[in-house]
């Protein structure tokens, strides 16, 4: 069925109800603009930046073949086709969202949207040892400042648990690119991130490890070698 | 706030060097896809990656001094504080491992002081582990500034070190 | 100069033809009465001293002017590894292992002038006592099939003429000459050649994709980030015969229309990167690589990258964003890389030792490499056979070999008479495989059935002094530092996972501990972003489905049965067997061991840390674990 302008339509099923919309976008954002079809839960996305598919709870359990087998894949991200069949609220799913929020509760444990959350699918006291970051690495901060901006003033640095946002060698003053425009705190779905009274952001746990150097470079010059 | 214009020597190495880190850069002609690759030979002339160089790095390559940083951060291969006089690099790789290579990391620790990433006070070594050189019938592996030593327990590791200063 | 420029355009060929003379002018001038010495090179026998002997060999046959008699070549790796340095002297294949530089006179003196043998210097069937003097004799190698490894042994990987003499870029030459490209895929679907590096996907499927894919720009890409611990096969190839896995790629290349090629070699494997540059610079020397290669118009380039030290950077998608200068973060794969692949193009992927298969298929047949394996699994496998293991090394064989003729036959057993416990394969992406199963042959499906994975080949056995819960835990933490940090399950589900297998190793666990474990493995599979995160609690399920016992002992009882895990075990000496000879003394670094010379030493337990070095250096197995 052709729409004007030739985009296509496409033609799914979502918990079993049979949906319309144009091609070309993901399984969330169909969803998110059609009526009467339940709500599925997003971190990591905002409508102003590409999907970026890092918390999973969005995560929904589609089949291609006519409902024989299903796979779990990040609704953010995947594309709507002809005769998909999604399910976005199974018993698989709410057991996978349960166990996300749990281990998400259990490193930011005071985070307001957080707790919703867990209200919401019932999670209580995490199994886990219990953290405190404000930051839930959704990367929308990093991801505004590169698509909406255009510059490039803080990405993600270091890798797996110790992953955190930065600024390059957590100072602003190395380059110019950032402008303190606040666009990193305002998408900020935990309040992690905040505007300080110089105008930058004041990103979650920044370190200054380069005291360690200081020390070192001191040391250095105080030795004869 | 750039840090290594606080520290003379480091300042000295930098600029003496700007040649050759211009050469360095210059040899991949402005090829962004080979960045991990220059970050390399970088590190390998200075034994770390100093600040100022990866800032002209970024600049002459026009890449995010944000990305560059990232790429440093996440990649093991890098250290953004300069390395001892010795590498010491023990193997922990499965087979090295069900031989006994966390015995040699604890020794490193109980001997000189260092964890895996960590140098010495007096500069004298620096300790990694690798997850697997490829050598297994030789575990464990030690590599000491390139130097492959096999089949290696802590007392043997006490004498080979014993010829490093 | 002139002279050099005109030496260059010699070897230069511009067309099949001038390959096959060139190939048949290196084989005229090679005097089969010469006797050629091949000397293993591979990272390891290097390690083990094989350039001195390699340096003895050149000065001894040049002290004795036997230049034009004898030929000493240092080949890529033998696969030996346990008895290197490897020495093997054609034509008849004398096997030497264990050798050191001051064997070096007397195998000259005894094997190449005259025609005796060197005993001590042979290998021993620790089964039957006898010596054996014949490489193919040798139980390690008689049961292999060594369609493509084998070739190691016989080329000096840094001479491209050694590749040629042997058929090399015959199979490039049959593609470039006569063959359409879906020709070309429809050989490598017809053969059923799976993915070596991990994923077992059809190849001939992956390359009718990229050959679909409409776009101007197309990548070949070799994946040598080789990251599983204990696998290094990938190494040893790409080492010791590059232009097996060039040939391959350029042919992989054509069939795709793709103009660009990089090979992602890890930077541990520095001689590796070494010969694959040596390789594309003789390549491209003699008209094999880059433009209008043997003369068909086809241009193709090839770029090595080297990794940056990251895991995670072996799979498909995060090797593209580091080959694009970023960090090695995957993403999601709902639109193939065969479709959208580095810098959004068309991506072709394959691992080292697919790459190698693809010229024997060419030169052989579909049809002849599909009678070799199981239904599901064809062709040979090259494993590395590692661990509490008497003969490490790496093993190739046909799919469907079981895992008993590996170890014990080709492997030659458990060394020091322990007991096999388990065998662990796929790398961390796998789990391990208990004795009922000794029996499964080894085959993409049969592996995945047990809860493992065949992976990169990685084969590494474990004895009966191999605490199961001590393993997991060791590929836990491996996982963790290598996890991204991009998608919660991953990151954060790993990090629990170390925590809980801690606290069980610590004899700090609960009987709960378990349940969550299992609720962590369903959430890492179902919800995790790339494989790494999705297998990751492979290693964790598989033993808690084989050896739950001993994961109960650790939580109820609070004890290691293998005799591992630090804070369950004690050290102390044994009065009547202790001989008084201070060596644990010496050893203890805690002076926690006290005592006189010929008295019987004491061990305080408030100052033990359980290292073990009491237990290793004892020769009177005074010290008791338990």
């Amino acid at each position: 069925m052709e729409a004007a302008d030739g985009v296509n339509a496409v033609s799914l099923t979502v918990d079993d109800k049979e949906i319309i919309v144009s091609a070309g976008q993901t399984i969330l954002e169909a969803v998110q603009r059609v009526d009467g079809i339940g709500n599925i839960p997003a971190l990591c996305n905002h409508p102003a930046v590409k999907p970026y598919g890092a918390c999973r709870i969005c995560t929904v359990e589609v089949s291609e073949d006519g409902g024989s087998k299903f796979k779990f894949v990040a609704s953010c991200l995947y594309p709507v086709k002809n005769g998909l069949i999604v399910k976005t609220n199974t018993e698989k799913i709410k057991k996978l969202r349960k166990g996300i929020i749990e281990l998400m509760l259990a490193r930011s444990p005071n985070v307001k949207r957080i707790q919703e959350l867990a209200e919401e699918y019932g999670v209580e006291e995490p199994r886990f040892v219990l953290g405190d970051q404000d930051c839930i690495l959704c990367g929308l901060c990093v991801r505004a400042c590169q698509e909406i901006i255009g510059k490039s003033a803080i990405s993600l640095v270091n890798r797996g648990i110790y992953r955190e946002v930065a600024a390059p060698f957590y100072a602003y003053e190395l380059t110019e690119e950032c402008i303190g425009c606040g666009d990193c705190a305002f998408v900020c779905p935990t309040g992690a991130i905040k505007m300080g009274d110089d105008g930058r952001p004041i990103l979650p746990k920044v370190k200054i490890p380069y005291g360690e150097i200081e020390a070192l470079a001191k040391k250095e010059a105080a030795t004869p070698s | 706030m750039d840090l290594t214009l606080d520290f003379p020597k480091v300042k000295a190495i930098v600029e003496s060097s700007t040649e050759k880190v211009d050469s360095l850069i210059d040899s991949y002609a402005g090829d962004k896809e080979q960045l991990i690759s220059l970050l390399q030979d970088i590190q390998a002339e200075f034994n770390y990656l100093p600040q100022d160089v990866l800032v002209k790095v970024s600049q002459k390559l026009d890449i995010p001094l944000s990305q560059v940083f990232s790429v440093v951060t996440f990649f093991r291969a890098f250290t953004l504080k300069p390395r001892g006089r010795h590498l010491v690099t023990v193997c922990l790789g499965t087979a090295c491992h069900v031989r006994g290579g966390q015995k040699l990391v604890d020794k490193m620790g109980r001997d000189y002081g260092i964890k895996p990433g960590e140098t010495t006070e007096d500069m004298r070594f620096s300790l990694e582990t690798v997850n697997c050189l490829g050598c297994c019938a030789l575990g464990p592996v030690v590599v000491v500034d390139g130097k492959y030593e096999s089949k290696i327990n802590p007392d043997k590791l006490d004498r080979v070190l014993r010829g490093y200063k | 100069m002139v002279e050099q420029v005109r030496k260059l355009l010699e070897k230069r060929v511009e067309s099949a033809v001038e390959l096959e003379k060139l190939r048949q002018s290196i084989l005229d001038k090679k005097d089969s009465s010469r006797t050629c010495i091949s000397v293993c090179g591979g990272t390891a026998c290097r390690a083990s001293g094989a350039e001195a002997v390699v340096e003895a060999f050149v000065d001894e046959i040049e002290r004795r002017e036997l230049q034009v008699q004898v030929e000493m070549k240092e080949t890529g790796c033998h696969g030996f590894c346990e008895r290197g340095p490897l020495v093997v002297i054609e034509p008849k294949k004398i096997f030497y292992q264990q050798v050191k530089p001051e064997d070096v006179a007397e195998i000259i003196a005894e094997t190449v002038m005259g025609d005796r043998v060197v005993e001590r210097l042979l290998y021993v069937d620790p089964a039957s006592g006898e010596k054996i003097t014949y490489e193919s004799d040798v139980p390690f190698y008689k049961r292999q099939t060594r369609t493509i490894f084998g070739a190691n042994g016989e080329i000096d990987p840094t001479n491209i003429e050694d590749y040629i003499a042997s058929g090399g870029y015959s199979a490039l030459s049959k593609v470039l000459t006569g063959m359409k490209p879906q020709e070309v895929v429809d050989e490598i679907k017809k053969s059923g050649l799976r993915g070596r590096g991990g994923g077992g996907f059809p190849t001939g499927r992956k390359w009718q994709s990229c050959l679909d894919a409409k776009a101007d720009i197309k990548y070949t890409i070799c994946n040598a980030d080789e990251g599983d611990p204990g696998a290094y096969q990938d190494r040893s190839l790409l080492e010791g015969n590059p232009h097996s896995v060039l040939e391959g790629m350029i042919i992989g290349a054509f069939t795709i229309g793709s103009h660009q090629g990089y090979i992602y070699v890890r930077n541990e494997y520095p001689l590796a990167v070494e010969h694959a540059r040596i390789a594309i610079e003789q390549a491209t020397d003699y008209g094999l690589l880059g433009e209008n290669i043997l003369g068909s118009g086809f241009d193709l380039k090839v770029t090595i990258n080297k990794g940056g030290g990251a895991f995670v950077c072996g799979e498909s998608s995060a090797l593209m964003a580091s080959l694009e200068g970023k960090i090695g973060e995957p993403k999601a794969k709902y639109v193939h890389m065969s479709e959208k692949g580095l810098w959004d193009s068309p991506s072709l992927l394959n691992n080292v030792k697919t790459w190698a298969n693809i010229s024997l298929i060419i030169n052989k047949g579909a049809d002849w490499f599909s009678k070799i394996g199981t239904t599901g699994s064809k062709g040979t496998m090259i494993f590395s056979l590692v661990g509490n293991i008497n003969n490490t090394g790496l093993v190739e064989v046909p799919m469907g070999i079981t895992l008993r003729e590996m170890i014990f036959d080709i492997g030659g057993g458990i060394p020091n008479g322990k007991k096999f416990k388990a065998v662990q394969t796929g790398g961390p992406s796998g789990g391990c495989i208990p004795e009922q199963f000794l029996d499964t042959p080894v085959d993409f499906d049969e592996l995945t059935k047990l809860g493992s994975m065949m992976g990169s080949g990685g084969m590494i056995v474990m004895d009966e002094d191999t605490c199961m819960v001590d393993v997991a835990k060791y590929f836990v933490e491996f996982l963790k530092g290598e996890s991204c940090g991009k998608c919660t399950p991953c990151r954060e589900g790993i990090n629990r996972m170390s925590e809980i297998l801690s606290r069980i190793t610590q004899g700090k666990g609960k009987r709960e501990d378990l349940d969550t474990l299992e609720d962590l493995a369903g959430i890492l599979s179902a919800g995790a972003l790339c494989a790494l995160g999705r297998t990751a609690a492979n290693p964790v399920m598989s033993t808690l489905r084989y050896f739950r016992d001993e994961y109960l002992a650790h939580i109820e009882q609070k004890k290691c049965p293998a005799g591992v895990c630090r804070e369950l075990i004690q050290y102390s000496i044994d009065p009547e067997k202790c001989q008084g000879c201070l060596r644990c003394l010496r050893a203890c670094p805690t002076g926690a061991i006290t005592g006189e010379k010929r008295e019987v030493h004491t061990l305080n337990q408030g100052l033990c840390i359980k290292c073990g070095a009491c237990y290793d250096v004892c020769k009177f197995n005074a010290v008791i674990r338990q």
